[in-house]
């Protein structure tokens, strides 16, 4: 069974707090999104199936409404407000990110709500949270990045180069993640006090908290983490860890090597390589592998000898990567015992053996275009309550008829 | 502030986590659950005085002091949590473990896969010992699978599941995310995990056990690109990708962040549409604004990297806090790169969001709060992390039944 079923949640169709609503509907929720008529603007983003726009043909819709059922309400007429009045009044749940003083206007706020339907978990989620001062002002996962931290840690060590947004509306994705587990901790406060409550999310102190050593190293000792090229920002310049493979593919070296069981490792594969008559600092390698226990970091940049073993660990391994590709990589060392990582781009991990072995990719059945996509599965695998994709993202109003006639 | 008097309800009040978490994936789960009232119980191994979890003696620090009491960032992951001490290589020590599982809700953790069915508690044995248990493990590639074996940390999971790619700009190495997003972020997982077991428990008596590799959940945060991939064909590696300071879905120019006055000062701005541009124009109130070249979505699109270098030229002289101001009062999305000591202490909008917690050692200090407002169940963040062992006496008297006596005997015998 799913861990949601009878749960029933309705989401007001916003761009910010899809992904909120899918992460509850692949769980079993009835999650039925409301858009206004002519359809909700994501409809036109694209990527569109085959490159060709159209309403029904938009794969971030797709994507980011699995498993929702999909209704059409204009608020601004008196007899839809009803409807979605009485809507509210069946659910569990009602998620929101509608422009400030909205819902109040329209008398569908969580004060008008909470009468109809006392049990109602309201979660609003808005760009800097409900009374902000900059309630009106405008905001895209860009600007919220660029606000609340995540841009200035990540970009390059040549600080004339900007500051990097990551990719994938990872600023909408971290709120939405508090979205769900706010509106779930909430539900499960339900089951036994029997009562609702209002969730005020801020998009941007979602993201201020999900900063790592970037807050709390100022919280703790006021001190200012530095960008770096593929790591982690820091108070003090740390080593590259990106090194380029043989097929143009970057890997993440992470730890560099310090015990002899590394140093003979990397040995034995310059060997079977053929590339150690090619490398000059062999010797210290050779010293590495003989060593009685792993070298420590006070060590390098005092002791001469560990120094010059670390650096030879280093080199080696830019060696190597250099004559190997970036998936030989990350397989010979991992299976080495040494934690690196092949960059793939989003394709390549998917197609990967081990996603695919775990049965990631999920088939969807689009009935209407009588075919069947892969699609990205399930984020975590519950033994009695799995994670599913229950069905394609609705058509504009597809379900006003099996809504609205229940 | 609540009333001390009036305390508002606990959200998770009632629930045990035996808790084998630590670093950030893990521990940013249980600390979600413990300030929502969740009585979560941090189990350390004494004998390498909690090292595990690197983060225990690792700076930032509040002052001159070092070692495993004063890790700046542990004390963030683990405020509202108990701690105590088990020797699992002891028959003792297991036995102790056993009891306090069969008083527990859930158990969790993020060692490597395996590690604890090595110790003896694989989740077939944890439902022996109570049948209606939670187990919830959470490590970079799962518990099964071809990777399972292989060992990760953030970087890594973001490398392997196209994160580190699909940040960067173009001609560049991939610039990654300068933080383990995942550990965060699969932290986040781990919560949602743990809650949609708790409430199915609640509703149904039955326990069960998740997988939860942060390889996948970082995975399903590709959505569009992944769906373009298998449904058109088209890869994300391909010439002039990423560009992740620029927006492809939807489509938006200018779109990027554009140096400032001063040193290492930038500013993010973003045009939704021809309409965000009309607004931005006179702002900028340049005569190359109004050719005509400009107006529409596509030309700016199709001029993009002129664009950027005309904003950029517009924008270096200035004050990025000037550019925020001015371009959010023309109703244009507009943000500084705000650096920490900016947002944590000047922005109005994280005031609350930084509580102040009282740890046993380093005394009072900030910590990350939680950036969601509960009406009737608030988050509370007041006590800083655990100790080493700080709550032995207590989980072992209050739920185990032992002494103050026997918890000294336990000490001395090397049990915890």
């Amino acid at each position: 069974m799913s861990a949601l079923a009878g749960f029933r949640v309705i989401e007001l169709a916003n761009e910010r707090i899809a992904f909120a609503g899918k992460l509850l509907a692949d769980m079993g929720a009835d999650v039925i999104l409301v858009e206004p008529p002519g359809g909700d603007p994501a409809r036109a983003y694209p990527p569109f199936l085959d490159d060709v726009p159209g309403p029904e043909r938009s794969l971030w819709w797709w994507h980011y409404h699995t498993s929702k059922r999909g209704v059409v309400l204009d608020l601004d007429r008196a007899e839809d407000r009803a409807r979605f009045a009485a809507l509210a009044a069946s659910a569990d749940v009602l998620l929101e990110s509608e422009p400030a003083g909205r819902l109040a206007r329209l008398g569908l706020d969580h004060d008008d709500l909470r009468k109809l339907r006392p049990e109602l978990v309201f979660v609003s989620m808005t760009p800097f949270g409900r009374g902000s001062a900059n309630a009106q002002t405008p905001v895209t996962d860009l600007t919220i990045l660029a606000g609340a931290g995540p841009a200035w840690s990540c970009g390059y060590d040549d600080h004339s180069l900007p500051p990097v947004r990551g990719g994938g509306n990872q600023g909408y994705h971290t709120a939405c993640h508090f979205a769900a587990m706010s509106a779930l901790t909430a539900l499960f406060w339900r089951l036994s006090s029997g009562e609702g409550q209002f969730i005020d999310v801020s998009m941007h102190a979602a993201s201020n908290v999900t900063t790592e050593a970037a807050s709390y190293s100022w919280l703790v000792a006021q001190q200012t983490v530095q960008r770096q090229t593929g790591r982690h920002a820091a108070i003090v310049q740390t080593q590259e860890t990106q090194m380029l493979c043989q097929d143009g593919r970057w890997v993440n070296t992470g730890v560099p090597p310090r015990s002899p069981a590394d140093y003979a490792a990397l040995l034995a594969w310059l060997r079977e390589l053929k590339l150690d008559a090619d490398f000059p600092e062999l010797v210290f390698l050779e010293m590495g592998a003989a060593l009685e226990k792993p070298i420590t970091y006070d060590r390098i940049g005092v002791d001469p000898e560990a120094t010059a073993i670390f650096a030879a660990g280093r080199e080696a391994l830019a060696l190597i990567a250099a004559n190997v590709s970036a998936h030989d990589f990350f397989i010979r060392c991992q299976r080495r015992g040494v934690a690196v990582g092949a960059i793939y781009s989003p394709e390549e991990a998917f197609e990967d053996e081990h996603f695919r072995a775990r049965g990631f990719q999920t088939r969807v059945t689009h009935d209407d275009l009588r075919r069947s996509f892969r699609y990205p599965g399930a984020p975590y695998k519950m033994s009695a309550t799995p994670w599913a994709i229950s069905r394609r993202a609705p058509k504009l109003g597809e379900h006003d008829q099996e809504v609205f006639g229940e | 502030m609540d009333q001390p008097m009036n305390p508002k309800p606990a959200a998770l009040a009632g629930v045990r986590i035996c808790d084998f978490c630590g670093q950030l994936a893990g521990a940013g789960a249980t600390k979600w659950l413990a300030a929502f009232g969740a009585e979560v119980i941090r189990i350390e191994d004494p004998v390498r005085q909690g090292r595990w979890d690197i983060l225990r003696g690792v700076g930032p620090y509040v002052d001159e002091r070092r070692g495993i009491e004063f890790g700046g960032g542990f004390n963030n992951h683990n405020v509202e949590k108990l701690g105590i001490t088990l020797n699992l290589r002891t028959e003792r020590g297991k036995e102790l473990l056993t009891e306090l599982i069969r008083q527990s809700d859930c158990v969790t953790e993020n060692f490597a896969a395996g590690v604890l069915e090595r110790l003896g508690f694989g989740y077939a044995r944890l439902k022996e010992i109570r049948p209606d248990i939670i187990y919830v493990s959470n490590c970079g590639f799962g518990q099964v699978g071809p990777y399972a074996a292989f060992k990760t940390w953030g970087p890594i999971v973001q490398a392997v599941s196209g994160l580190t790619f699909a940040s960067g700009l173009p001609d560049q190495p991939p610039a990654g995310w300068g933080y383990s997003y995942m550990d965060h972020t699969g932290g986040y997982y781990m919560a949602m995990a743990i809650l949609l077991a708790l409430i199915h428990r609640k509703r149904t008596g039955e326990g069960q056990w998740v997988d939860l590799a942060c390889t996948e959940a970082a995975l399903t945060l590709h959505g569009p690109a992944l769906l373009d991939w298998t449904v058109n064909g088209r890869p994300a590696r391909r010439e002039g990708q990423p560009h992740s300071n620029r927006n492809q879905w939807p489509a938006m120019a200018p779109h990027g962040i554009y140096p400032c006055a001063g040193d290492d000062e930038w500013v993010a701005i973003a045009c939704r549409d021809d309409d965000d541009w009309r607004r931005l124009a006179p702002v900028i109130a340049a005569p190359w604004t109004d050719d005509p070249a400009w107006a529409t979505l596509d030309a700016r699109l199709a001029g993009q990297d002129a664009l950027d270098e005309r904003v950029s030229a517009w924008t270096r002289g200035r004050d990025k806090f000037a550019v925020q101001k001015h371009l959010r009062e023309a109703g244009v999305p507009c943000s500084a790169v705000q650096k920490p000591g900016e947002r944590v202490d000047h922005d109005p909008d994280t005031e609350g969001l930084w509580p102040t917690v009282t740890h046993s050692a380093m005394g009072e200090v900030r910590v990350d709060g939680t950036p969601a407002r509960f009406s009737a169940t608030p988050w509370r963040m007041t006590r800083g992390a655990p100790c080493l062992g700080e709550h032995n006496e207590d989980v072992f008297g209050r739920l185990l039944g032992l002494s103050p006596g026997d918890v000294a005997a336990l000490r001395e015998e090397g049990v915890i």
